[in-house]
C-alpha cells in the first residue's frame, strides 16, 4: 500500500487501535519507509509531550479530605443465614402489602427525589467558595435583596435570644423554580432553608413534617402558599427549633 | 474484577470513586481553568454519582462514568455554558494524512513542557477534553466515545482534528519565537 493511504491509519496505530492483520502490515512498511516511519515517532512524540504536559493540576489535601468525606456510606449489614429460614413467610406477607407499597413507595421515591436535590443544594452551597451571594447577619438586609430576583417575598424570624445565627442566602432553584436559599448557623453547623412557592404537583404534596433522608434531617411545612424546607446535619431538634421559628415569622 | 450481583452494594463506591479523584481534578481544571471552579466542579460531580450510584449497572464502565457526569455538569456551569461543544461538518471529515511542513520530531524537541501547556490551553474546549481523555488518561476510543457521547468514528476524526489544531499552534509558537530571537 502507498504511503499516503496510510496517513490516516498513523493516528489508530500509535493509539494502538488498529486491528492485528492492518497493524502487523503497517508495522512492515514502517520498517521499510523512513518518511512514514519518521511520522509514526514525530506522532508517538507528541502523545508523549501531551502525555507530560497534560499532568498539571493537583488538587489540595482540603479538597480530597472533604470529596472523601462525603462519599463515605455507612456500610449496611449483610443479610445472614437465618434470612433464608425467614424468607419464606416474610414472602407472603410482602405479596400480600405490595399494593400498598406501591403507592407509598411511588411517594417515598418522589420525597426521596427532592430530598435528594435539596441536599446537593445545600452540599454544593456549603463546599463553594461562595455560599451565599447575599452576606448578613441581619434578616432586613437579607429579606430585601431577594426582591426582584424570585417571584414571591417572605418572612424571616428575629433570632435574638435563639442559639441561630443568619449568614446570609442565595437564589437557587428546584425542578426549575426559583427559590429562596438561606444559611443559618448552629453552634458550628449550618442548615439550609429554602423557600419555594407552592405549586400543588410536583413538590407541595409531599408529607410534612421531620424526616431522617441521606442522613440530613429535614422539615417540610407549607405555609401562606410557600413551600419551606430545613435541611442540615445538625439533630432533628435543631431542624425542629428552627423551623418553629420560621413558622412563627411567616 | 468480575462481581456476581448485577449491583454493587453502595459501600464501595467510595472505593471505586476515590482512586480517580487526582486525574478527575487534573480533568475538571484543565475544562473549567480555574481553581475554585474546579474544585466545586469535583465536588458536584462526586455529590451526583454517589446519588446517581444504586442506577450504575456493573459492566458499564465506572471510569467513563464518573468522567461522563463530571463533562454534563461542567456543560451546564456557568463556564461551561459560554463552551461551544458542536464542530461543524466533523462526521463527514476525511482523515486525511497530515501534511508535514515540518518533521513533528523537530518540532517537539523544541517545544518544552510549557509551550506545550499552553497550546493545550488554547485550544477549544473539544479538541483539548479529546486529546486529554487520549494521552493523558489512557482511554481508548470506545471509553471516549462513552465519556463524550459520540460514535467511534467521530472519536477518530474529532482527535485527528485536534492533534492537527496543536500541532498547527506549536508551530506558529516556534515560528513565533525564532521571530523573537
Amino acid at each position: 500500500m502507498a504511503c499516503e493511504q496510510w496517513g490516516s491509519k498513523l493516528d489508530a496505530y500509535v493509539d494502538g487501535e488498529l486491528d492485528p492483520a492492518e497493524a502487523s502490515v503497517l508495522g512492515a512498511h514502517l520498517r521499510g519507509c523512513a518518511a512514514c516511519a519518521a511520522d509514526a515517532l514525530g506522532q508517538v512524540q507528541m502523545k508523549r509531550a501531551v502525555q507530560v504536559a497534560g499532568k498539571r493540576y493537583a488538587a489540595s489535601t482540603e479538597l480530597r479530605n472533604r470529596v472523601a468525606k462525603s462519599v463515605i456510606v455507612k456500610p449496611r449489614r449483610q443479610p445472614g443465614w437465618h434470612w433464608t429460614i425467614l424468607a419464606v413467610p416474610l414472602l407472603s406477607v410482602v405479596v400480600l402489602s405490595v399494593a400498598v407499597n406501591l403507592y407509598i413507595g411511588r411517594e417515598n421515591t418522589r420525597r426521596q427525589r427532592v430530598y435528594s436535590e435539596l441536599a446537593d443544594l445545600h452540599v454544593a452551597a456549603l463546599a463553594s467558595a461562595t455560599p451565599v451571594d447575599v452576606v448578613s447577619t441581619d434578616r432586613h438586609t437579607v429579606k430585601p435583596w431577594f426582591q426582584g430576583k424570585i417571584p414571591f417575598t417572605f418572612n424571616l424570624p428575629e433570632l435574638q435570644g435563639s442559639e441561630f445565627t443568619l449568614l446570609g442566602g442565595r437564589v437557587t432553584y428546584l425542578a426549575q423554580t426559583p427559590g429562596a436559599h438561606l444559611i443559618y448557623q448552629v453552634r458550628k453547623h449550618e442548615v439550609s432553608v429554602f423557600i419555594f412557592q407552592d405549586r400543588g404537583e410536583e413538590i407541595a404534596s409531599l408529607p410534612s413534617g421531620p424526616v431522617h433522608a441521606l442522613s440530613f434531617n429535614v422539615e417540610n411545612w407549607t405555609q401562606n402558599g410557600l413551600q419551606y424546607f430545613v435541611i442540615g446535619d445538625v439533630g432533628a431538634e435543631d431542624i425542629q427549633a428552627l423551623s418553629k421559628l420560621l413558622r412563627d415569622a411567616g | 474484577m468480575k462481581e456476581p450481583k448485577d449491583r454493587l452494594p453502595a459501600a464501595t463506591f467510595e472505593d471505586l470513586a476515590m482512586p480517580w479523584f487526582d486525574q478527575l481534578y487534573n480533568f475538571a481544571r484543565w475544562l473549567t481553568q480555574d481553581t475554585a471552579e474546579a474544585e466545586d466542579l469535583v465536588q458536584e460531580t462526586y455529590t451526583k454519582a454517589l446519588r446517581g450510584f444504586s442506577s450504575f449497572q456493573v459492566g458499564t464502565n465506572f471510569r467513563a462514568w464518573m468522567y461522563r457526569i463530571l463533562r454534563n455538569s461542567f456543560l451546564n456551569s456557568r463556564t461551561g455554558l459560554k463552551t461551544t461543544i458542536a464542530l461543524d461538518g466533523e462526521a463527514d471529515e476525511n482523515l486525511l494524512p497530515a501534511e508535514n511542513t515540518t518533521p513533528e520530531s523537530i518540532l517537539i524537541e523544541q517545544a518544552d513542557r510549557e509551550t506545550v501547556q499552553q497550546a493545550l490551553s488554547d485550544l477549544p474546549v473539544p479538541f483539548r477534553e479529546i486529546l486529554l481523555l487520549c494521552e493523558v488518561e489512557e482511554m481508548s476510543y470506545r471509553e471516549i466515545a462513552e465519556t463524550l457521547a459520540i460514535p467511534i468514528g467521530t472519536v477518530m476524526s474529532r482527535l485527528f482534528r485536534a492533534r492537527k489544531a496543536l500541532r498547527d499552534l506549536l508551530q506558529n509558537q516556534n515560528k513565533g519565537d525564532r521571530h523573537g530571537l
